[in-house]
């Protein structure tokens, strides 16, 4: 595979990781991926990502928990066992609905969060019992960890990561079958 | 970075202060027409005759409505005012009433806006300052729209604030009344206007400290931030005095208008609505001045976030509308749920639709992320807060004074012309008397980069 070989360099201050970042870049290399230990303000723009998509999915999601909301409370409290709200026997959904209105936005909270969360992580290719992908678990301390693919050209690159500030740079065959 | 009124403005606001004059005197003038409750008989005879659905729908209001005011109010005493007597009152309170609205949606802006940039202050915010010198424009406001709603109060007297017609407090007289007699201690006219005054002294004290220390600062040494600790100071304390003080205020000058209706959260309700128009009015004017090519560095960062605050307050208004709403219509005790009843009855259009106005259209038009940084989007949104919390103050001060007589019409209209202009007046001659950069505030260095 292509990508078989790449680089590891490895920062240890957000603001030189940054700088670093746009450098890469400038310089029209492809930055694979970047492991961080906390989430750094701004680096997605930097690197170029597509804007997220996850805040769409939680208003569907939201909406989702809406409409369970109100079609479980109709179930519920006027068609299965009509019940008298506050003294006021109407058994009309739309004129007990302040009652039910907690309930509604509960039920859109939780859905929206929840499965937003479900999201992210199937997203970011995280499930249970997966073997984790971080390279370096200097990173999940004090380590930023940015991986460039190598197309036969380790010593311009090198020199140009050494440029940026990275502390330790480390060329290293990818093992395939981790993605 | 100067700023100076231009004339154009001056004009401007000058011309909405005479239109809007002319229409509150005509208002007044329409309503003296009606002297007795002949004219009223005949008002109403006129009335009937404009079509079977109105006349079915303002007779039954009608009585509903004075069945409740016998029951609830007067049924010890054999309450006697006619329906047509009360209308003509109804008709006499409206340009008071009118007028009082439009003054304390204008100056209820300015007092959101003091307390919003107290907060910036207390917690040492680092995004706002370079909008401080757009919020003490507006914050000075406070004293001059209060000192006319304290005027206006005062004239317009039982026309406004039943509880100061003569009579209610005392027994044995025919406008005698238990429960307002019981609140006399706290609702008389003396307490009134000394607490009244109190607030705005306590108010425009900080206003006007705050705004002079907030120059002291500029013209201070780099590494002399006295000032800029004094505001600290002197804001954390006024926001201890604000939250006490403003809770009182709206009982005093707006849930006093329904004397024997009261809610616990309506201090808390009314200051989200004065925060959402307040931020509202900051992005409105920072976005009017930039396109004037000033404040160059109020950014989309800063729109960005005003508009959060505006999505924010918006739903957290919501929330105190709905949980002051919910409980009461779900425990659905007399005395308590005749103020909604009322408003849903005789009300319907102006109480939903605010709702839509002040809800389910910010909620939707700022939940995008994008959308906060499109200046004519806010201002678009902006627009359509700001009338629904008009409709917000109008709701509740018309049931209580004109009844099912409402309408916005040319009293309305007349008076937010007027105090629209006089606002504008104040708030943008105070703009221009200092530079529009806080310079020496020690967090405009992150203000101007602010970025998100």
């Amino acid at each position: 595979m292509e990508a078989s070989r790449v680089i590891h360099a490895i920062y240890t201050d957000d603001d030189v990781l940054m700088s670093a970042v746009k450098t890469v870049r400038s310089e029209k290399h492809h930055i694979e991926e970047i492991y961080t230990p906390f989430p750094v303000h701004g680096l997605d723009k930097a690197m170029g990502l597509a804007p997220t998509r996850l805040a769409i999915t939680a208003f569907l999601y939201g909406c989702v928990g809406l409409t369970v909301a109100i079609v479980m409370m109709n179930f519920i409290m006027i068609e299965d066992w009509p019940q008298d709200i506050g003294g006021k026997p109407s058994f009309s959904y739309i004129e007990n609905m302040p009652s039910f209105v907690p309930i509604m936005f509960e039920l859109t909270v939780f859905f929206a969060a929840h499965l937003m969360v479900i999201t992210f992580y199937l997203r970011s290719r995280m499930w249970p019992f997966k073997k984790a992908e971080n390279p370096d678990p200097r990173t999940t301390d004090d380590h930023f960890l940015m991986e460039i693919a190598v197309h036969n050209n380790e010593d311009s690159l090198t020199a140009l990561l050494q440029e940026t500030g990275a502390v330790e740079i480390n060329i290293v065959d990818k093992d395939e079958d981790a993605h | 970075m100067e700023y100076k009124i231009s004339n154009r403005l001056r004009i401007f606001a000058i011309v909405l202060i005479i239109l809007g004059a002319i229409g509150v005197t005509s208002g007044f003038i329409s309503s003296k027409s009606y002297e007795t409750v002949e004219d009223v008989k005949e008002l109403l005879a006129s009335e009937a005759h404009h079509g079977d659905a109105h006349e079915a729908d303002a007779h039954g209001d009608a009585h509903g409505e004075a069945e409740l005011h016998g029951e609830e109010a007067h049924a010890e005493e054999g309450h006697k005012m006619s329906h047509e007597e009360h209308v003509l009152h109804q008709i006499h309170n409206r340009p008071y009433a009118a007028l009082y609205v439009a003054a304390f949606f204008f100056f209820m802006i300015a007092l959101g806006v003091l307390a919003f940039y107290a907060v910036q202050y207390a917690s040492q915010a680092g995004w706002s300052p370079v909008l401080f010198r757009v919020m003490e424009g507006i914050t000075s406001y406070v004293l001059p729209g209060g000192v006319i709603l304290l005027i206006i109060a005062f004239v317009a007297d039982s026309h406004l604030f039943i509880w100061l017609t003569d009579g209610m407090t005392t027994v044995g007289h025919d406008n005698y009344d238990a429960l307002v007699a019981g609140k006399s201690g706290w609702l008389n006219k003396t307490g009134f206007f000394i607490r009244g005054a109190v607030f705005l002294a306590g108010w425009s004290a900080y206003q006007y400290f705050s705004r002079k220390f907030s120059v002291a600062q500029d013209n201070a040494d780099i590494n002399d931030n006295r000032n800029f600790k004094k505001n600290f100071r002197i804001s954390a304390a006024f926001l201890v005095f604000f939250i006490y003080t403003e809770s009182i205020m709206s009982w005093d000058w707006i849930m006093s208008v329904d004397p024997h209706w009261f809610s616990t959260l309506f201090g808390w309700y009314l200051l989200a609505g004065m925060l959402v128009c307040g931020v509202t009015t900051i992005a409105m004017i920072a976005i009017y001045l930039k396109s004037k090519g000033l404040l160059e560095h109020v950014n989309d960062s800063h729109i960005h976030d005003l508009a959060k605050f505006m999505f924010g307050f918006s739903v957290f208004w919501t929330y105190l509308w709905f949980s002051q709403f919910m409980l009461i219509w779900y425990s659905n005790i007399p005395e308590e749920v005749t103020y909604f009843v009322t408003r849903i009855e005789d009300y319907n259009l102006p109480f939903f639709g605010m709702v839509a106005m002040n809800f389910v259209f910010p909620l939707l038009l700022l939940m995008n992320s994008d959308f906060k940084r499109v200046n004519w989007f806010v201002i678009m949104a902006g627009v359509v807060i700001l009338c629904g919390h008009y409709v917000d103050i109008f709701n509740m001060i018309m049931p209580a004074t004109v009844g099912d007589r409402w309408f916005i019409g040319i009293p309305e209209i007349g008076a937010i012309l007027l105090f629209g202009g006089l606002f504008m007046l104040v708030v943008f001659t105070a703009l221009g008397k200092y530079p529009l950069l806080a310079k020496g505030n020690p967090f405009i260095k992150e203000s101007k980069n602010f970025h998100y």
